[in-house]
């Protein structure tokens, strides 16, 4: 089976994106403009990223790996930023939470001998695990920021009765970090039932064994899980203080 | 010695002055009644003093030492505050009454418990009842006495009676008169209520942000 799509199938697959604006022009979605900035993007980016990777394959200097892990750590922690709607310290925070799920997965998936330390499976595994930090780490402070805001009044009731901050605050910390973790826990459950994922559909599309595919499903699973209860832990954990003041009053 | 001394407390958000210059002693044991209009900052004050919110001018001294000093924690649990519209937390009446001896890492008093819902007419089996069960009335109580677990040295009322029916109020009052005894807590209420203004030891008028003690 060959894994090359002609440049004229991927011509050809475009017409896919006029089926978007088509709706978006017919229901008057106003999204147009976003969605030709997206395709453009989309294709500039991984145009790049597919030569970047194409050289640093090939160079396997592992400096030039660990910087390319840094730079897709320094991304998806300002993305986390965003969603933290002004939050002091939230790049920093996300940053330390990213990199650290990372560390401690690819360290558990190196040392367990699952992948190797070269470049081309080192940096698509962070990319996942970075990636899926970033979004439930996102979704924490967004839950967050409206746990606060909607339970302000129990967390000042707390305060007064002399409960430090992570007393006055335990109910959101355990909520929050709980949607930061459930929609890796609820994709872990249907997986293969409703969905193929990416990794596995993308290996059996190159011609694995679907049986040797599920394997890599299974570990990608694993480091899921993993990667997103370390996150929201470590980025709620570290992100909760600064919605108080240092005379531990709420802001 | 006075237990709390506020010397030139004033209170601004941005431009707005909230409270300015206030100066206002409060003896140990003391009952101290605050009234004024409505927005005119007494809440706030009483904030102030709870630290729930710090004060941008003046200094605010308890048992003679200035507030910052204090870790506002172990403060907090000497001066206690009771909102005027509070809220439970958690499920139940216990997880609300013994919520001060889990953050002091202690174990519940359970008799105590029993004894502070029977001071305000609650029965012991409510307290398994869950919270969203309870009328706005025994919702103040059981937070009232939430407050009281741990005897202050302070405790801080702000308009806890407001949109109590006369029943209620009545409950509720009787466990204050119950504290202003020989209990060694230092009471400062912050009411609407006449029948209140006209039995308090000692009143202050907070108007326009200006407190002035008239009796």
């Amino acid at each position: 089976m060959s894994l090359d799509i002609s440049n004229l199938s991927l011509v050809l697959v475009t017409a896919l994106v006029f089926i978007a604006l088509w709706i978006g022009y017919r229901e008057q979605l106003g999204i147009d403009k976003d969605i030709v900035i997206g395709v453009i993007r989309a294709v500039i980016q991984l145009t790049i990223v597919g030569y970047v990777l194409k050289y640093i394959f090939h160079l396997n200097n592992i400096l030039l790996t660990l910087l390319l892990i840094l730079i897709i750590i320094f991304n998806a922690a300002d993305n986390a930023r965003k969603r933290s709607n002004g939050i002091r310290g939230a790049f920093y925070i996300s940053f330390v939470a990213i990199l650290s799920s990372t560390v401690v997965v690819l360290g558990v998936l190196v040392a367990s001998g699952a992948i190797k330390m070269i470049p081309s499976q080192i940096i698509p595994i962070s990319g996942m695990v970075a990636s899926n930090s970033m979004v439930a780490i996102g979704l924490c402070y967004r839950n967050m920021n409206a746990m606060f805001r909607d339970q302000r009044q129990q967390v000042l009731e707390r305060l007064a009765l002399g409960a430090d901050i992570k007393n006055a605050s335990k109910g959101i910390l355990r909520e929050t970090i709980k949607t930061g973790m459930s929609p890796t826990i609820d994709s872990a459950k249907t997986v293969g039932l409703v969905s193929l994922p990416g990794m596995m559909s993308g290996l059996i599309i190159a011609g694995v064994d679907p049986v040797n595919a599920i394997k890599y499903q299974i570990m990608v699973t694993f480091m899921m899980l993993a990667t997103t209860s370390l996150g929201s832990v470590i980025a709620c954990y570290m992100i909760y203080r600064k919605f108080y003041n240092d005379r531990m009053q709420l802001k | 010695m006075a237990i709390l001394d506020l010397q030139h407390v004033g209170y601004q958000v941005r431009n707005q002055q909230i409270l300015a210059d206030i100066n206002l002693t409060v003896e140990e044991d003391d009952y101290l009644t605050i009234t004024g209009p409505s927005g005119g900052g007494k809440s706030t004050l009483l904030k102030i003093i709870a630290t729930m919110i710090s004060a941008t001018a003046g200094d605010i001294f308890y048992q003679g030492k200035n507030l910052n000093q204090y870790d506002p924690i172990l403060y907090r649990r000497e001066v206690s505050y009771c909102f005027q519209q509070p809220t439970l937390f958690g499920n139940d009446v216990l997880e609300n009454l013994s919520f001060p001896a889990k953050i002091r890492r202690t174990d519940f008093d359970k008799a105590r418990a029993i004894q502070l819902m029977q001071y305000v007419k609650l029965d012991e089996k409510m307290l398994t009842q869950p919270i969203k069960e309870l009328s706005g009335g025994e919702k103040q109580r059981v937070a009232l006495i939430r407050n009281l677990m741990y005897l202050p040295k302070i405790l801080l009322l702000d308009e806890i009676t407001t949109g109590l029916d006369a029943a209620n109020k009545a409950i509720v009052w009787e466990l204050i008169e119950r504290l202003k005894g020989d209990s060694g807590v230092t009471l400062i209420a912050v009411t609407h209520d006449e029948q209140e203004i006209l039995a308090a030891k000692h009143l202050a008028q907070v108007e326009n942000g200006k407190l002035e003690v008239q009796r």
